[in-house]
């Protein structure tokens, strides 16, 4: 009887640390300190390529009640299937921060990662970050604005690219500007890209691209401005890629 | 117990009759397990939950109607495509599920492929016919393509595409870094269309190379590249002490002395008295268009054409910097580095320059014995089988043939030829990037050098290599759109050797052959007017205020220039139009008002170009304000009308002009004389 006990305690010990290899946790962590807040220090509202990892990684601070930050407490971060963290759990440095490489899903889209920590009453405090992955279509489009659009449309500038929306009289919107953008349709995107300035009784120094691009390459301009506009577009209802 | 099963099996089969009824309902039974698990199978589920979906919206009756039952199948036999994909991803084509949040059901992403005519497996991977979740989308034990995973989906578009697509970034980037990392040199990549991927990296010739460096410098340089320059783009061997002292005696041993030598360093050469001046005329040359330096502040500062100069004093020796930059085909007839013509004393000065940039720390620890014909011996046999012929020209060692494995067909290569270790994805991309990540993780004792690559290169690399497959080698022709490749231009006549001599296709190209740093030139002689191309040559004047790249100033002789211009006038003429067709004569000056009007409403122009420095800004395009000198009426006028015609790519809007209009914007620009834009653009 007795050695039927431990063959069976064995047979289960064998198959459940099976298991356990299949089934990734993330890994429990021994918290040393406990927090009031989290908050976002970076590596929010970036622009990244479905199933890529972000340029730069998600920052985010442990404080406690008085807004000091805490070291020692641990954080985990979360997102729809697909989103992965590198790590995906740790624990504050001394700075109160803890920072994860973040790779986005494999639809385009927005997505909305979560970091969570407990506070001292075992409540789980957690704090939304969104990022925006692009697909096949937005990335056309993002090509497409870094060789005929942004030396106007972007305010910042680089040894290699001097941004020329100083020189103009109207300022050009960034495209990240979605308090104006997202106002306009489609339609109206499409046939300012098309046919310039005037089109809409604007300024002509935005000059008609409608013979020089493609029919396909002014919508995938214009599917590249809705997936960057900040706040989010919505023109349908926003759809999250769900968990 | 036992009696209970007794009286069972009576029950049942006690006699011939009963036997009899109980085997015809088991059968019964067993043929029904067929259409039952037909009608309980994963894609009926899927079809319920799709009707279920679709019942629910305000477009229910137009996606009911386009709803078939059943299993679907693309079939596409001269593709070897068999896709049933489309039995459970029903909405993949209505335009209205958009914004279905379950992936099953929502469309497909805008492409410009329909998925009837390609298939899903064609980018996608998986298996096709399958009609279950688990088996269409993960490896089994009989299929080991598993769903290609995101990041990696560009390799589709590169079965077909071998043309460098504005769409396909990573893999664009994928095949550039294949090409400049030097991958090519070991590995043969025949493309679909019959053409190689052609390494540029570049690597130096080490026939004379005990003329340019030391031993102690080549030993440290192979021991760790990138501690000597964080951009060198040799890979690390991970070479023991003894095994880099031995290569490095080798090397120097079979390096053979430049005919003629070089010159030794007078001892009397003084510093110029200015010691700014080697700085400004690195600045003045733009040697940083092409070569990278680490300013003060430690922060890399220029291109990568040429090589990392940081730590250039450390590696050159003090005899070698004055010959080379005197004239750097004495050392290397094959560099893309330009013949500047300086004179004496800015040779002094630039070389002086050169050898100041040191980094002594990159020596500090080596120490070698003179060496031993033993060592030289293995050194030797060390640089065979590490396959350092396969870049580097090494005297007394020939050019290894297929060195590595050809990797043309790497994109479809069957799991069992593949030998997995230990922390590695079990499926084809995950060996694909391991392999380039870290190959002697594979065994110590592979070859493959370690690249340094951050792992979105990594990515990008294998991005490219699973676009390698047998489907990109099988599929008809037809489907293909054939890569660009570089043609073997070459100019001809002394004219033609000028141009070689001053290295005009690094930057520029012409006639397809060439690099893409300047504009093209294949027709500059219709495009300028002589006297300008002469100015140009003799002092090159800034085009583009905003750009910090710029041709380099040539001392070249006036015969020379006269020689150079003559060529280009005469050859580099487009087909499209007659370079005088226009004449500027024929213009008032009530066209060129109207012109004017024209170019500060209508069009805008001062959006992006300078006509008058005085108070025009923009500078993405070039400076007009010397129009009338530099360009050639007919030019303005046919560029004007449609940009792309005559140089394609250029971001030049096509702004659909009528005659008239681009008439009297050329009266106007050709009225525009003004010179000494650089003095105003500085401002």
């Amino acid at each position: 009887m007795k050695r039927a006990l431990i063959a069976y305690c064995g047979i289960t010990l064998l198959l459940t640390s099976g298991c356990s290899r299949k089934s990734k946790q993330p890994p429990q962590l021994q918290a040393t300190a406990k927090g009031a807040a989290i908050v976002e220090s970076s590596g929010g509202k970036q622009i990244g390529y479905i199933g890529l990892p972000l340029d730069q990684p998600v920052v985010v601070q442990v404080n406690d009640a008085s807004g000091a930050a805490v070291a020692g407490a641990a954080v985990y971060f979360s997102g729809a299937p697909g989103v992965s963290f590198e790590p995906p759990a740790a624990l504050t440095d001394s700075s109160g921060q803890v920072t994860s490489a973040v790779s986005l899903g494999q639809q385009a889209g927005r997505y909305k990662i979560s970091a969570s920590t407990r506070d001292a009453s075992g409540k789980n405090v957690e704090i939304a970050i969104e990022e925006a992955a692009l697909g096949y279509q937005q990335t056309l489009g993002a090509q497409l604005n870094a060789q005929y659009c942004i030396r106007c449309h972007d305010p910042e500038s680089s040894p290699l690219r001097v941004s020329n929306m100083d020189n103009l009289s109207v300022k050009p919107h960034p495209f990240t500007e979605g308090e104006t953008l997202n106002k306009m349709t489609d339609a109206d995107l499409i046939a300012l890209i098309s046919h310039g300035g005037p089109a809409l009784n604007k300024s002509a120094e935005m000059p008609p691209w409608g013979y020089t691009l493609s029919k396909s390459d002014i919508a995938a301009l214009v599917a590249y401005i809705r997936a960057v506009a900040d706040p989010p577009y919505e023109a349908g209802g926003l759809v999250y890629a769900q968990k | 117990m036992k009696d209970k099963l007794k009286s069972l099996w009576r029950f049942f089969f006690g006699d011939s009759a009963r036997a009899f009824g109980s085997a015809s309902l088991i059968l019964l039974a067993l043929l029904a397990i067929s259409p039952a698990k037909d009608h309980f199978s994963q894609w009926r589920h899927y079809q319920k939950q799709y009707l279920h979906l679709i019942r629910g919206r305000a477009d229910a009756v137009t996606l009911e109607r386009h709803f078939q039952g059943g299993i679907q199948q693309i079939w596409i036999p001269e593709q070897q495509v068999t896709d049933r994909c489309t039995t459970c991803h029903l909405g993949l084509k209505e335009a209205s599920l958009n914004d279905v949040s379950a992936v099953a059901f929502r469309k497909h992403p805008v492409i410009p492929h329909s998925l009837t005519e390609f298939g899903c497996t064609t980018c996608h991977r998986g298996q096709g016919a399958a009609t279950t979740v688990e088996e269409a989308h993960s490896a089994t034990e009989q299929w080991e393509q598993p769903l290609l995973r995101a990041k990696y989906i560009e390799s589709g578009c590169g079965q077909c595409h071998l043309e460098k697509q504005t769409a396909t970034p990573f893999l664009n980037q994928g095949r550039q870094l294949i090409s400049t990392s030097g991958c090519t040199n070991c590995h043969t990549i025949k493309q679909a269309d019959g053409t190689y991927i052609v390494p540029e990296d570049d690597p130096p010739s080490l026939k004379h190379v005990a003329d340019k460096t030391t031993r102690e410098w080549v030993y440290a340089w192979i021991k760790d590249p990138q501690a000597y320059a964080s951009t060198a783009t040799m890979p690390n061997y991970h070479l023991s002490d003894d095994d880099a002292r031995d290569i490095s005696a080798f090397i120097i041993a079979q390096s053979a002395p430049l005919e003629p030598p070089l010159q030794p360093v007078k001892a009397d050469a003084k510093a110029p008295a200015d010691p700014a001046a080697g700085t400004s005329l690195y600045g003045q040359s733009f040697c940083a268009s092409c070569h990278a330096m680490q300013n003060a502040a430690g922060m890399l500062v220029g291109g990568n054409v040429g090589p990392e100069l940081t730590g250039i004093g450390t590696k050159a020796k003090p005899e070698w910097l004055p010959d080379w930059v005197a004239n750097p085909n004495h050392y290397d007839p094959a560099t893309m580095m330009p013949h500047y013509r300086f004179d004496a004393a800015q040779v002094a000065t630039l070389a002086g320059f050169l050898a100041s940039k040191t980094e002594p720390d990159f020596l500090a620890n080596v120490h070698l014995d003179p060496a031993t014909p033993q060592q030289i011996e293995h050194g030797k046999r060390l640089v065979l089988e590490n396959g350092c012929a396969s870049c580097h020209e090494i005297n007394g060692i020939k050019k290894p043939e297929n060195f590595a494995p050809e990797l043309s067909r790497i994109g479809s290569k069957p799991m069992s030829q593949l030998l997995f270790v230990e922390g590695v994805e079990r499926s084809l991309p995950g060996y694909v990037s391991a392999k380039v990540r870290n190959p002697r993780a594979f065994g110590s004792s592979l070859k493959m050098p370690q690249f340094k690559l951050t792992p979105q290169q990594v990515d990008a690399i294998t991005t490219a290599l699973l676009a390698l497959t047998d489907r990109a080698q099988t599929q008809p022709p037809a489907m293909r759109i054939a890569s660009v490749q570089q043609t073997k231009y070459e100019p001809a006549g002394h004219a033609g050797q000028l141009m070689k001599d001053l290295r005009c296709f690094t930057c520029h190209m012409i006639n397809g052959h060439g690099g893409d740093m300047a504009p093209d030139l294949t027709w500059e002689g219709t495009a300028v007017q002589r006297d300008w191309l002469t100015q140009f040559l003799k002092n090159p004047e800034t085009l583009r205020p905003a750009l910090i790249r710029r041709m380099p100033k040539f001392n070249l002789t006036e015969a020379e220039i006269n020689s150079l211009a003559d060529y280009m006038m005469t050859v580099y003429q487009t087909p499209q139009f007659d370079r005088d067709w226009l004449p500027v004569s024929e213009f008032t000056p009530a066209t060129a008002e109207q012109g004017r009007q024209l170019f500060y409403s209508k069009f805008a122009c001062q959006s992006c170009h300078i006509a008058d420095f005085a108070k025009d800004k923009g500078y993405i395009g070039p400076a007009l304000a010397g129009t009338g000198k530099r360009f050639n009426a007919a030019w303005v006028y046919h560029w004007l009308k449609d940009p792309q015609a005559l140089r394609p790519g250029t971001i030049e809007p096509n702004q659909h002009m009528t005659d008239d209009e681009a008439r009297a914007l050329t009266a106007f620009l050709m009225s525009l004389k003004s010179t000494g834009s650089k003095e105003v653009a500085k401002k």
